[in-house]
């Protein structure tokens, strides 16, 4: 039942940032994606597409220079757009959502579990003895327990990055944007991540919207995958179709487009993706036109 | 214009190039003027800001005044500040009182000089050099504080999570500059006059009553009140810039750097703008 149950509803959305130049550099050209109610959908693209700019802009924090961002949360009974509203309206929203950075981005003057704590004592009015349990369960699910009492500059990257997710996950939020969840994490705790992130969504019926280049963990949780390329949409649909596009032998897939996802599914140095530039580069050497 | 007609398209070349370089150097100082009209600006709406979050935090009910990072803030921008004020006004009244004595002895008014430094101590040097320690000591520990924050995407988490950084850093941040500062002036004020007096008692030859019975003729209610209001105007310049340049870094550790120097420059000039202005403004009102 596409369209009915959509929780994001992202229109032509375009983000331009200004340059000293005067000609602002687009780095969103025209996205346009629904994000459905429960779903997993893994965003991926090259380095510097614009994914960490599209999360922002999604989270408010950016202001999309064209086109519409909707959120439809449980309490409003119709989809806003985050562009229109206030400030007060826009915060109902954020506190539905919660967000990793791609740096974990702890507040650096408390400690892990006042991290965690600080959304449950702003936003809900529970007291501190509920908060404690609330805080240790959090914790307790990303395996940070150990480190409830140190300061985030005592912790490892990945350490930050798990603190950084009992965080998001403080006020049960509804959606859940994940910038690079499993970058810079081991093996076995990156599956941890992923089964995490798996669970809330299946138990709790929490949208997650994953920006990741780890493909084994991309693969594991996505319902649907969306390919960025350029600041635009190349491809979006469910994990089936670009499974079958990663299995598939480069030859004998039809387009450009697929064969390009093909070549960034299966991570080869040979391709459309490298082509393109490298080509240009090269014919720029020779001075061929 | 002289008789002989210049070579015509010379003449015109050259008014046209004296209109452009006139033209250039009215827009290049417009420039300025408006970038510093639009710092002043961007202040007001800081000022602004903040002063609508303490009164939401202070009176409001739906937020939560943050008392431990008010206490944390005061700790850290007044509480450390006290030895390094100390010490500053005690060399200040120090100073005053040795530079003073020749002049007025040679009138044989020797006995002024516990006037003159009651008046400069407690109207002027108190308030303002506090503020000046203040500039390096809380001003740029703020600006570099909040420029990293800005940079560790710490306020974009503060956004993220629906809490306003105005609430959160800034007006803590405020508050504790502009209790501090008038506490710290107090302070200065005290020990200011104490360096006067231990000058003039052990090195002048005044006595020591002589001193405190000097001093309290030459101070009245006024000077104290426009001294801590001074204070306060200084603290409220202090935290707004410190908090500006720190919120507004861009460009990594480098940026941070630029924003500490330019908040110390920035608030100096403010500083000593602002109370040239304001001690013009109670000569004419004379208060
Ligand atoms: N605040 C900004 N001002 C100007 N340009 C920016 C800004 N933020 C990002 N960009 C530019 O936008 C582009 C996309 O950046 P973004 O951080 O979204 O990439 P990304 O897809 O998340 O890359 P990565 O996978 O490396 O994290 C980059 O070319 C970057 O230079
Ligand atoms: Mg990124």
């Amino acid at each position: 039942m596409p369209g009915n149950d959509v929780v994001i509803s992202i229109k032509d959305m375009v983000k331009e940032f200004p340059t000293a130049s005067g000609t602002p550099a687009r780095v969103l050209d025209g996205v346009t994606l629904d994000v459905q109610r429960g779903e997993t959908l893994v965003i991926m693209g090259g380095s510097g597409c614009g994914k960490s700019t599209m999360l922002n802009c999604l989270i408010g924090e950016y202001e999309i220079s064209q086109g519409r961002i909707l959120y439809q949360t449980k309490e409003m009974d119709k989809p806003g757009d985050i562009a229109q509203m206030s400030e007060v309206k826009l915060n109902q929203v954020r506190k539905r959502i919660g967000i990793l950075f791609q740096s974990g981005a702890l507040f650096n003057s408390m400690t892990v579990a006042e991290n965690v704590a600080l959304p449950l004592q702003e936003h809900s009015e529970v007291d501190d003895a509920v908060i404690d349990v609330v805080v240790t369960m959090k914790l307790q699910q990303v395996k940070m327990l150990p480190h409830r009492d140190k300061m985030p500059a005592q912790l490892s990257g990945g350490q930050k990055k798990r603190a950084g997710l009992a965080r998001a996950t403080a006020l049960d939020p509804e959606i859940l944007f994940y910038d690079e969840p499993s970058a810079g994490l081991d093996p076995v705790t990156s599956a941890a991540i992923d089964e995490l992130m798996m669970d809330l969504s299946k138990k709790l019926n929490v949208t997650s919207v994953v920006v990741t280049h780890e493909m084994d963990s991309a693969f594991r949780i996505a319902d649907r995958m969306v390919m960025l390329e350029k600041g635009r949409v190349l491809s979006i649909g469910p994990r089936s179709q670009f499974e079958s596009i990663r299995d598939a032998a480069p030859e004998s897939l039809k387009t450009v487009d697929e064969r390009l996802i093909n070549q960034f599914l299966n991570g080869s140095s040979e391709g459309p993706l490298t082509d393109a530039e490298g080509m240009s580069e090269f014919e720029k050497l020779i001075g061929v036109q | 214009m002289s008789d002989s007609p210049a070579p015509r398209g010379e003449g015109r070349a050259g008014l046209h190039s004296a209109v452009e370089l006139i033209g250039r150097t009215a827009a290049r100082r417009w420039g300025d003027v408006h970038e510093q009209v639009s710092y002043i600006g961007a202040l007001a709406i800081l000022v602004k800001l903040t002063l609508i979050w303490c009164w939401r935090g202070l009176l409001g009910s739906q937020v939560r005044f943050r008392w431990n990072a008010l206490l944390d803030q005061l700790v850290r921008v007044g509480v450390r500040a006290i030895p390094i004020v100390v010490l500053v006004e005690v060399f200040i009244g120090i100073i005053l009182a040795l530079q003073m004595a020749p002049t007025l002895a040679s009138y044989g008014q020797l006995e002024k000089v516990a006037d003159i430094i009651a008046i400069a101590i407690v109207r002027e040097l108190g308030p303002l050099l506090t503020a000046i320690v203040l500039s390096g000591f809380a001003g740029a520990s703020i600006a570099a504080e909040m420029g990293s924050m800005v940079e560790s995407e710490e306020v974009k988490a503060l956004r993220a999570h629906a809490l306003n950084p105005y609430h959160f850093l800034v007006v803590p941040r405020f508050l504790a500059t502009v209790i501090a500062l008038v506490g710290l002036s107090v302070v200065a004020d005290v020990v200011g006059v104490f360096g006067g007096l231990l000058t003039s008692v052990l090195v002048l030859d005044v006595s020591f009553w002589g001193y405190i019975d000097a001093t309290q003729a030459a101070l009245s209610l006024q000077d104290y009140l426009t001294g801590l209001f001074k204070a306060g105007v200084f603290g409220v310049l202090i935290s707004m810039i410190a908090c500006h340049e720190g919120l507004s870094v861009r460009g990594g550790a480098e940026g941070v750097g630029r924003a500490t120097t330019s908040t110390v420059v920035k608030c100096i000039v403010a500083l000593i703008g602002t109370d040239a202005v304001f001690t013009a403004m109670f000569y004419v009102w004379g208060i």
